[in-house]
């Protein structure tokens, strides 16, 4: 049955036909003491394929656990198989100031060429202090493309840095592969590092 | 009464149902300047929300337009009434002049802030006054309402800076308000005299 107002079908089918908003929240990952935080297409109702043109993670004070200073988050894309090891060519720029004011600067950091290992959230370590966190967001274009590499654009806050003070990192790059990505793994540099907290959710961005 | 289309159940006890998706993105308040001070949103005024009903919040800023040629710039609340809470900030900035002077791509340590409680400048140096002139952009907020973490916010801002060849300013500044306070309140203000007009759109991101 469909519903009609004014002449306008207003849902029909068993979904509404009026836009309901272009940005779809898919799913929620709340990180507590995990080893990594994982979005699998296929997985706990995750989507990453052709549903969406663009996806969204957004990460959320994510709280590294960590015996020592110095550790970060990072990422990487699955294109086949259960291995988390897409090649990418990447570039990196950061600006860091410090609490005490006695750095502040802006320069190319962390850029990757042809690596298939994970790639950083963002390149500079964090501290051990209990408030520490990142913030930021990683997009990803087309991952079901098998025509095209897949380019993904992140950005992210962290702080307060092992030298006391904040750091914005910017990060971008492609996947140089045309086969699909249907996954994205967070996990922290260092053995025995854990993201202790932290809220990670995925978004699709609708094309229509 | 539900409302059941094709056997899905699309409306029920005044919402939708839950398993209808909806967009992710909801805009909570639009403030629109006329010859204001200050534009503040401030949770639990106004129909404003700043708290733990959205861990990340989203500010559009569209057309400010100053009425002096000063800095655009924003203070956080975290508690009491003063917008001042403690912040560590970066500031960097692409600039390019309509006369091809500048082309410039580099940190303005002049426009950082060190554990220092004064309003982030958004923009930097005193932008144009021109009718058509405005100042626009994107400030993020995350996880205001947490008590264990610093806050994080980042923006990204447009503007036109005032001189002899008006000069187009690509703004990014970002840090973290020191604090594990609550953020309950972000203001905007000019730096001098007032915002003629232009509106801020306060969003919620589930």
């Amino acid at each position: 049955m469909a519903i009609i107002s004014n002449a306008v079908t207003m849902a029909d089918a068993g979904a509404f036909s009026v836009s309901l908003g272009s940005m779809t929240l898919i799913k929620t990952i709340i990180a507590n003491d995990s080893d990594n935080v994982t979005f699998v297409h296929g997985t706990s109702s995750v989507v990453i394929d052709n549903t969406f043109p663009i996806y969204l993670v957004k990460v959320i004070s994510a709280h590294v656990d960590s015996s020592g200073s110095g550790e970060y988050l990072r990422y990487n894309f699955r294109d086949g198989g259960s291995a988390y090891d897409a090649v990418k060519t990447s570039v990196g720029f950061r600006a860091i100031h410090t609490e005490n004011d006695n750095t502040a600067t802006l320069g190319m950091s962390g850029q990757v060429n042809q690596e298939a290992g994970f790639f950083n959230f963002t390149n500079n370590g964090i501290s051990v202090d209990n408030d520490q966190n990142h913030s930021g967001e990683l997009l990803l274009f087309n991952p079901s493309s098998t025509t095209f590499v897949k380019h993904f654009m992140g950005t992210s806050n962290v702080g307060p840095t092992e030298t006391a003070g904040t750091t914005a990192y910017y990060h971008d790059g492609y996947c140089n592969t045309t086969a699909a990505i249907d996954g994205i793994q967070f996990s922290c540099t260092g053995s025995g590092s854990k993201i202790g907290a932290g809220i990670f959710k995925l978004y699709g961005i609708k094309d229509s | 009464m539900g409302v059941i289309s094709n056997g899905t159940t699309l409306l029920d006890a005044g919402a939708l149902d839950s398993g209808v998706a909806t967009g992710a993105m909801t805009l909570i308040k639009t403030l629109t300047a006329s010859s204001s001070g200050t534009l503040s949103f401030v949770n639990g005024a106004s129909g404003v929300v700043i708290d733990g009903t959205y861990k990340e919040y989203v500010f559009k800023i569209i057309n400010i337009h100053p009425s002096a040629s000063a800095s655009f710039l924003v203070g956080f609340r975290d508690g009491g009434s003063n917008y001042d809470a403690t912040k560590t900030t970066t500031y960097f900035r692409a600039y390019h002049q309509e006369n091809a002077g500048g082309g410039v791509l580099a940190y303005d340590a002049g426009f950082d802030l060190a554990q220092s409680t004064d309003f982030q400048d958004l923009t930097a140096d005193s932008v144009i006054t021109d009718n058509d002139s405005g100042i626009s952009g994107t400030l993020q907020l995350f996880f205001p309402s947490s008590t264990t973490f610093v806050k994080h916010f980042k923006a990204n801002i447009n503007s036109i800076k005032a001189g002899s060849s008006p000069e187009m300013k690509n703004s990014f500044s970002s840090g973290y308000c020191n604090v594990t306070a609550a953020i309950d309140a972000v203001q905007f203000k000019m730096g001098s005299g007032n915002m003629d007009s232009g509106t801020i759109k306060l969003y919620g991101i589930k």
